[in-house]
């Protein structure tokens, strides 16, 4: 859903072959997940067919990297109205953590060891993404900021989940 | 491995309220290990028993293979000015003395000359971007600034063991990573062994392994448990 308006967003910036916007989109938000090609001129097909984007010039040559791609009034101010909504604040009341502690305490199960070895694995990637953020550039730091924060918020809800279990047994079990 | 400092079935009260009941530990050389636990759990309490600021009911502890516990005040206040360095949360810097004599402050008391202390505590001044605040007073730096301070006063006579509790406690978030990142290169530049009490997360994952303290005692939280 956000692949198409980063695409137009990168456009709002200056006009841009297909391959130069993979390029920019790979730099700044494919970390570790690029878009395909076909993706990215599959993406601009559609927009174009939604009038979102127009095709500036056509230069000589062989292959769809030739086209130049211009976002117009509509594309911008999608983007406009992207950039300015919150997203979404998922409560997600339902996650697999949750159903663990939840069905490992029903079965008797010890819950208390579940919780510290998801702590573990929990710091273990906030180890990986404090060195990524250590080594790296700002952007590399801003994206590992924000993995970092909802590890944190985890483990938060695990270290209160954990001073908890002996009343959540009682109240699951009966 | 090399064990620096270790703790033994460690057990201490206050009064009546158990702080450490069968604490065991292992802290190797080089080690940068984060101890972690709610409020009133005894993290802190196990790292002042490590430091010899404590000294425990039963169990032992250990520096180097020898007891700490059974090493009386003036010793214990010798080993921590010799070998051990120390990072509290409110920095604790003494406020009659300059930025620059709080970091020499430890050089001092091992014997150093006061020109050469001072030459010395100037230098971690660049290191730890404080360049400029040489003369200030505890009372004219910001918060990050004098945990810096602190940092640099815990660091400046190359201890064997840096023992840091809650070192980024009273900060902002973006102040508390800049000291965090600081404190790391500076101990791994140095090879010095750190003990960091912490009960952020963030900060933890500075650290290469955590473990942490319920009720009194210690849980190893491994890679291995996580295969």
């Amino acid at each position: 859903m956000t692949v198409p308006l980063t695409l137009l967003g990168l456009l709002e910036r200056a006009p841009r072959h297909g391959y130069d916007l993979k390029r920019d989109y790979d730099a700044y938000f494919g970390r570790g997940k690029p878009l395909s090609f076909g993706q990215v001129y599959s993406t601009l097909s559609r927009l174009a067919r939604d009038g979102r984007v127009v095709i500036s010039d056509l230069e000589p040559g062989e292959g769809p990297d030739r086209k130049r791609y211009v976002i117009t009034d509509l594309g911008a101010t999608e983007v406009d109205a992207w950039l300015s909504e919150p997203v979404a604040a998922e409560p997600h009341l339902q996650t697999v953590l949750f159903a663990k502690v939840t069905l490992a305490l029903m079965l008797g199960r010890d819950a208390e060891a579940y919780l510290d070895t998801q702590r573990a694995a929990h710091l273990q990637r906030m180890r990986e993404l404090t060195e990524i953020k250590r080594s790296g550039g700002l952007v590399d730091a801003l994206l590992a900021d924000h993995g970092l924060f909802h590890l944190e918020a985890d483990l938060r809800w695990i270290d209160l989940t954990a001073a908890r279990l002996d009343v959540l047994a009682e109240e699951v079990r009966s | 491995m090399t064990t620096v400092v270790e703790a033994r079935d460690v057990v201490l009260s206050f009064g009546e309220t158990p702080a450490l009941r069968g604490a065991d530990l292992v802290v190797a050389e080089g080690d940068l290990l984060a101890i972690m636990g709610p409020s009133g759990s005894g993290k802190s309490t196990l790292l002042h028993c490590l430091a010899g600021i404590l000294v425990p009911a039963s169990g032992e502890i250990l520096f180097d293979g020898r007891r700490v516990d059974r090493l009386g005040e003036t010793e214990r206040s010798r080993l921590r000015r010799d070998r051990f360095g120390f990072v509290f949360q409110f920095g604790q810097l003494v406020p009659e003395l300059s930025a620059q004599e709080n970091v020499a402050l430890p050089l001092l008391l091992n014997g150093v000359r006061r020109a050469a202390a001072l030459a010395e505590a100037r230098t971690w001044f660049g290191r730890l971007g404080l360049d400029g605040l040489e003369d200030r007073r505890s009372g004219e730096l910001s918060g990050g600034q004098a945990q810096r301070i602190a940092l640099a006063r815990g660091l400046v006579a190359r201890p064997r063991v840096l023992f840091a509790d809650e070192p980024t406690g009273a900060l902002d978030s973006l102040t508390g990573e800049h000291v965090m990142d600081l404190l790391v290169s500076s101990v791994r530049e140095h090879g010095i062994t750190v003990v960091l009490v912490t009960h952020e997360p963030r900060v933890a994952a500075y650290a290469d392994r955590e473990v942490v303290v319920r009720d009194g005692r210690v849980h190893s939280l491994t890679a291995e448990a996580i295969a």
